[in-house]
């Protein structure tokens, strides 16, 4: 226990002093502040805007974005990935697709979603289920080929019917592997979506982003990525702290 | 538990078999054809304690898997209480796995208690009936733990207990103790006796331990390398309450040695037939 406190201190020591640096450093003027700006200012700036409202909008855009990307995402990857798991000989022609499927710079479809889609919502969310569905997928099949074959034949025994296995048996046996395919999704959703606006879009985090750093809105653009950074911080760590307490019980001390 | 008098020998009639295999066959057809066992003929007396020996990959657990209903046989036909065992578990079948089947997600309270619950049985009586099995198998100090802070052993354990407190008529038991001591061993065989006398069970009890086949049944099946066939069966003749204790039995150690005589030779041959039966 103290040592894992130990850890978390030394962890907020090394982000803290990495802050602490860089702000000593715009103060003294050794960078420039048409480079960056000074974290308390970015702090500031940010309270700033938060404060005025301006934002909020964007922010509800991009919210709703990435949560329609990711519930779709999840929900599609797993029943996709349950489907191809049970179906082997559709499993055997796609494992090499989906194991190279990340060396494809998706992003280079996004104009062509645009085009296709008009420039709303729509190609973002394609854009964000590009990126998280077939982590998805594959965690979901990850899953379910870790199942061991006792377990299954336990249920047999116990004579459930398929529901019953699928929901005492499979999905708990399968959680570690779902979660990290949640994480995933989670993290490329936010890429996807973010970025896709950061390239082109009439609004959201990633537009109001790129338009402040198209018009030398210094402050702006860095109280938005800080914005951005905190959120996708508290969010991982919510996970993370989530996942621990369920699983804790199940890795053996 | 209530003790279940097992009517038919009372009356002295020969009991009617529980379980029956005729000409049973299994054959793995995958990208090799793997011939695992048979032809075997059995009949389970009720309340019978049937204990296999076997070289290892003779196919002890293949013959679990069809007796049981997990899989259907290649070959030839089995009867459970009568009726035709057709690719699903009848009710009244219980079985322990040789490899470890606790539910990691649940602690071993709940382990426990998976069949009952499943099976709508009263609370109280969940309450009372897994109790009574973990405190009999010696995790009474563990109920709260998850199986990933016990012991191979004792998450056996847990295994053995969630099939028992199902009270089946017949219990499938592929080398439960594999994973004990050579005393915890012997306890856990006289608490394995105690219970079967109890509850009237039939049980089949699959072991490489050809002591504790000796000690515990009454009848040892003895099976040749792959292909597994029945090469003897041996009628151990011990009274219906025994224990550990018959070890010292001068009977005993005749029955041991009877035992690997039968299968000195077989085990060699599995050994040599290794490569292909890997
Ligand atoms: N699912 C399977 N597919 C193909 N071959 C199998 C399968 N299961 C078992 N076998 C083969 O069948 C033979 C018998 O296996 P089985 O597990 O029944 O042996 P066993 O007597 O239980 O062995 P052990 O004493 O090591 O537990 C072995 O040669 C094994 O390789
Ligand atoms: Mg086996």
């Amino acid at each position: 226990m103290t040592r894992n406190r130990a850890i978390v201190l030394a962890r907020i020591g090394v982000v803290a002093g990495a802050v602490v640096l860089v702000e000593v450093l715009c103060r003294l003027g050794v960078i420039n502040p048409l480079t960056l700006v000074a974290p308390s200012r970015m702090v500031f700036d940010l309270a700033g805007i938060l404060a005025s409202g301006d934002i909020n909008r964007d922010i509800a855009y991009t919210a709703t974005t990435i949560a329609t990307a990711l519930v779709l995402s999840v929900v599609l990857g797993i029943v996709l990935g349950v489907a191809v798991h049970a179906l082997p000989r559709v499993r055997r022609a796609l494992d090499p697709l989906l194991a190279s499927y990340y060396s494809v710079p998706s992003f280079i479809f996004y104009p062509l979603f645009v085009a296709i889609f008009g420039l709303n919502t729509f190609p973002l969310i394609v854009l964000g289920m590009a990126f998280a569905v077939p982590a998805m997928m594959m965690s979901t099949m990850a899953g379910l080929d870790r199942i061991p074959r006792v377990l299954l034949k336990t249920a047999r025994v116990h004579r459930l019917n398929r529901w019953e296995t699928a929901t005492r048996i499979v999905l708990p046996s399968a959680t570690p592997y779902l979660f990290t395919g949640l994480k995933l999704a989670i993290a490329y959703a936010f890429i996807g979506v973010i970025a896709g606006e950061f390239i082109m879009a009439s609004a959201g985090l990633g537009h109001s982003i790129a338009f402040a750093y198209e018009g030398f809105d210094n402050h702006t653009m860095y109280a938005l990525m800080l914005f951005v950074l905190v959120v996708v911080t508290v969010m991982n760590m919510s996970l993370h702290a989530w996942e621990g307490r369920l699983m804790r019980r199940r890795i053996r001390a | 538990m209530a003790v279940v008098h097992n009517l038919a020998a009372a009356r002295g009639v020969p009991p009617a078999p529980v379980a029956t295999l005729r000409g049973v066959t299994r054959v793995y057809d995958g990208e090799r054809r793997v011939e695992a066992l048979g032809p075997i003929d059995l009949d389970l007396a009720e309340g019978e304690f049937f204990a296999v020996v076997g070289p290892s990959g003779c196919g002890k657990s293949t013959l679990l898997d069809v007796l049981s209903g997990l899989s259907r046989p290649t070959s030839g036909s089995i009867t459970f209480e009568g009726r035709p065992v057709e690719g699903e578990v009848p009710d009244g079948v219980g079985v322990v796995f040789q490899e470890d089947a606790s539910f990691a997600w649940l602690t071993v309270r709940d382990n426990v208690a998976f069949g009952l619950r499943r099976a709508g049985v009263d609370a109280a009586e969940i309450a009372r009936r897994v109790d009574y099995a973990v405190g009999f198998m010696g995790l009474a100090d563990f109920a709260a733990a998850y199986p990933a802070q016990l012991s191979g052993g004792m998450r056996q354990r847990v295994c053995i207990a969630r099939t028992l407190v199902m009270r089946p008529r017949l219990i499938l038991l592929d080398e439960p103790f594999g994973a004990l001591d050579q005393q915890t061993r012997l306890l856990m065989g006289d608490e394995l006796l105690r219970l079967w006398r109890e509850t009237g069970a039939t049980v089949l009890l699959i072991t490489h331990a050809l002591d504790e086949a000796a000690m515990l049944s009454d009848r040892v099946g003895v099976m040749s390398a792959r292909p597994g066939r029945f090469i003897d069966l041996v009628e151990t003749g011990w009274p219906r309450d025994r224990d550990s204790r018959i070890v010292s039995e001068s009977r005993f150690g005749a029955l041991t040695g009877r035992l690997w005589s039968n299968l000195r030779e077989e085990s060699l041959r599995a050994m040599g037939s290794k490569g292909a039966a890997a």
